[in-house]
């Protein structure tokens, strides 16, 4: 059962739920696992090696985010644990202040943290809306800063639409009051340029499975002057911010994938956001009664989000796999949820639509020829499963005369 | 993805029996877009005999309901509306080698949609012999106290994780659990007062959850001899109260012969399963060999979940015994 099975083929348009390692970071990494195998803490010559490549790949990841010094970059375990460390470090050095304020739209990494500590912790939670375009209520934001704000934590990319926060604004507006700013931006590092020097971020979480990196590795930004409170204690790695032995291959490979991430950030604005808007605007043209959610205006130049109305998102992604092709959805019945994605829930997306919300995401990997075989695939799926919808007659919806009801 | 059989992705890619049935003489409706699935069943009755000689379905949802709605087309075709009222979720999924259960109501809303459409043709009102109005127990859903009665009593329900597993109710905003767990012990006494459960097993409002036997003592079992099968002391108590359907012993006999079919596939790939302990519904086994560390070791406990559930009949939940060590 531990053989790997051959590499699935096709169309994978997934990339913002994870990305392949671009081969370029694996060989990278290769030699840390053999030939320079030391423990970076180690005095002798195996480890000091080691430790001069960790310092690089620091300075990858300081690039990549346009941080001022290496020394606040903290690598950890991937997003999830920089977003715990960075909400509960602020926490403990914010004492008296007691209140957190967050999206309505925010990974789980960040909402489950905050509503567990809302409810047993004492703190009080603040969720600010977003309208439907997804875009966050700043007045509302506004509303909910005061004194007693902790930590405000704000995505920098959604990662079910793209739709970009405007972070340097809203940590701004966080420290007016005092608070402390995180933002999760594990969507936006590698795929918008970051100059974070220039902000008043004090935290930023990324993770370098999304940017063709390894799993299991990702960063904490931790601004030069924020106190800090780590969440593992133990040894003196990473200047005591974060005990355990480093992960030095994983930390070697975010460096690589940093590096290329800055060389191909033109090109993720230019190529990949037209191969982007050439997939949407193909479906869109030849599918009724779907939009695109989110605001397309602003946006990762990566995510497109379409909704198709009347179907439901399994249904889809299961024939666009039997295709080869490599989606995901917002819909109930893909995560074992009753309710379809939060997200589209937070944006007021109707039912009608929210269970067939279906992203595409894609990555300096796609291809043109990837692209025009989806746009060739979609209309047929939607058409042949609204034709199955009770919802659906003749190319028109039916919604109006089919009222049914539990007996 | 789900772990669904070849038949559910059959039954889906490829559904029997779709679309409009225009002279349909019996129609049921069930679901809302709301509650993301949906299903209009259309069938055809011959008068005289009142033999569905023709079913169609119509259905908004996952593969696994769009598969339950052409499962149910097949099986009331060619039969009696009195017979094919017999047909139950169960046997939808059984036709389609079992759903995961998080999909079970799939099955459940097929054959709600059943009811539905053989009163529509009788001319009967639907409710007739339902609670009074306003026995709507999950608003998010619809679902009512007739509904989660009828999917209790066919499958053996006794959790209210199961109850939302097999129809929905309170799988949203969750407001309505202590509605549904009244209604649960309700409907689970009535049971045992029939005999058709074990008083043991029957939910009760407010029971504290049955404390979990101390992490139990991992059998080693030595290679060729079936594994001894360690018996949770809360199942003697159980064993006592048990006037009808499966005892204590004929369930873990089920299971592990179920796992015995397994065994041969693991050992295939230098792996092996044994069972460890049963306590109430929960299943704990322990993999070994390659099996240990496997990636794919997740996906197996699925299959032997699927399989257990398939052998015994009534939802079970399968866990690795280093599950229960951590917990």
């Amino acid at each position: 059962m531990t053989a790997v099975t051959a590499a699935p083929k096709g169309i994978y348009l997934d990339n913002n739920a994870t990305t392949r390692v671009d081969p370029r970071v694996v060989e990278a990494m290769l030699p840390f696992f053999t030939e320079q195998f030391g423990n970076p803490s180690s005095i002798h010559s195996f480890g000091a090696d080691v430790g001069k490549a960790v310092r690089w790949a620091r300075e990858q990841v300081k690039a990549l985010l346009g941080a001022e010094h290496d020394t606040e970059i903290v690598f950890t375990s991937g997003g999830t644990e920089s977003d715990n460390a960075a909400i509960l470090s602020a926490l403990k050095t914010q004492v008296g202040r007691n209140e957190i304020i967050t999206s309505a739209v925010e990974h789980p990494a960040i909402l489950s943290l905050c509503e567990y500590l809302a409810k047993h912790e004492g703190y009080v939670l603040h969720v600010i809306p977003v309208d439907s375009l997804g875009r966050l209520d700043i007045e509302a934001y506004g509303k909910a800063l005061s004194e007693k704000t902790a930590i405000v934590s704000f995505m920098w990319a959604n990662n079910e639409t793209g739709t970009i926060f405007p972070i340097p604004r809203l940590a701004a507006m966080a420290k007016k009051v005092g608070a402390l700013f995180h933002t999760d931006a594990v969507q936006a590092v590698g795929k918008i340029p970051l100059d974070l020097a220039q902000t008043e971020v004090d935290f930023l979480s990324l993770s370098g499975h999304k940017l063709h990196g390894p799993k299991g590795i990702g960063a904490l930004y931790v601004r030069r002057g924020v106190r800090f409170r780590p969440m593992i204690r133990g040894g003196h790695q990473e200047r005591d911010r974060r005990a355990g032995t480093e992960n030095t291959t994983g930390i070697i490979g975010l460096g690589k994938a940093c590096e290329l991430a800055l060389t191909h950030m033109e090109e993720e604005n230019t190529r990949v956001r037209a191969l982007r808007d050439k997939l949407e605007q193909g479906i869109v043209s030849q599918v009724s009664h779907c939009f695109v959610t989110g605001d397309a205006a602003n946006r990762l130049p990566n995510t497109c989000n379409i909704a198709f109305e009347y179907i439901e998102g399994e249904a889809i992604l299961l024939f666009l796999n039997r295709l080869g092709i490599a989606a995901s959805s917002g819909s109930a019945c893909t995560s074992g949820s009753l309710e379809p994605s939060h997200v589209m829930r937070a944006m007021s997306v109707p039912f009608t639509a929210a269970h067939g919300a279906t992203r595409f995401s894609l990555s300096r990997e796609t291809t043109e020829a990837e692209i025009d075989a989806t746009i060739a695939a979609v209309p047929g799926i939607i058409d042949r499963l609204r034709s199955l919808s009770p919802f659906w007659d003749k190319s028109a919806p039916q919604a109006e005369s089919f009222q049914p009801a539990y007996s | 993805m789900w772990n669904y059989t070849d038949k559910v992705k059959e039954y889906f890619f490829d559904p029997k029996n779709a679309g409009v049935l225009s002279d349909a003489n019996g129609v049921g409706e069930v679901g809302s877009i709301s509650c993301g699935d949906a299903l209009r069943l259309m069938i055809k009755v011959d008068e005289a005999t009142h033999v569905i000689t023709e079913a169609r379905f119509q259905t908004f949802g996952c593969g696994s309901a769009i598969a339950s709605s052409s499962a149910l087309t097949e099986l009331i075709i060619g039969k009696t509306v009195d017979e094919a009222l017999a047909v139950t979720n169960q046997d939808i999924a059984d036709f389609l080698g079992g759903l995961p259960p998080e999909k079970m109501h799939c099955s459940v809303m097929g054959a709600e949609a059943l009811r539905a459409a053989i009163a529509n043709y009788k001319g009967v009102e639907l409710d007739e012999d339902d609670h009074e109005e306003g026995a709507l127990l999950c608003k998010c859903f619809g679902i009512d106290y007739g509904m989660v009665e009828r999917a209790v009593r066919t499958n053996g329900l006794t959790t209210l994780d199961q109850v939302t597993a097999y129809t929905k109710a309170g799988g949203s905003c969750k407001t309505c659990h202590e509605k549904i767990e009244e209604a649960l012990a309700e409907i689970n006494a009535a049971m045992v007062a029939e005999g058709a459960l074990a008083a043991a097993e029957a939910f009760s409002v407010g029971a504290a959850p049955s404390p979990k036997a101390p992490a139990s003592p991992i059998v080693v079992k030595k290679p060729g001899t079936s594994a001894p099968v360690q018996v949770s002391p809360l199942a003697a108590q159980a064993e006592k109260a048990r006037p009808a359907g499966l005892t204590n012993l004929q369930k873990i006999t089920l299971i592990q012969a179920a796992i015995e079919d397994i065994r041969p596939q693991l050992q295939r790939d230098g792996g092996d399963i044994e069972l460890v302990d049963v306590d109430g519904d929960t299943v704990v086994v322990k993999l070994s060999g390659t099996c240990v560390g496997c990636q794919m070791s997740s996906i197996t406990i699925q299959g032997v979940q699927a399989a257990v559930m398939e052998k015994v009949g009534r939802p079970l939940r399968v866990i690795p015994h280093t599950a229960l060590a951590s917990a």
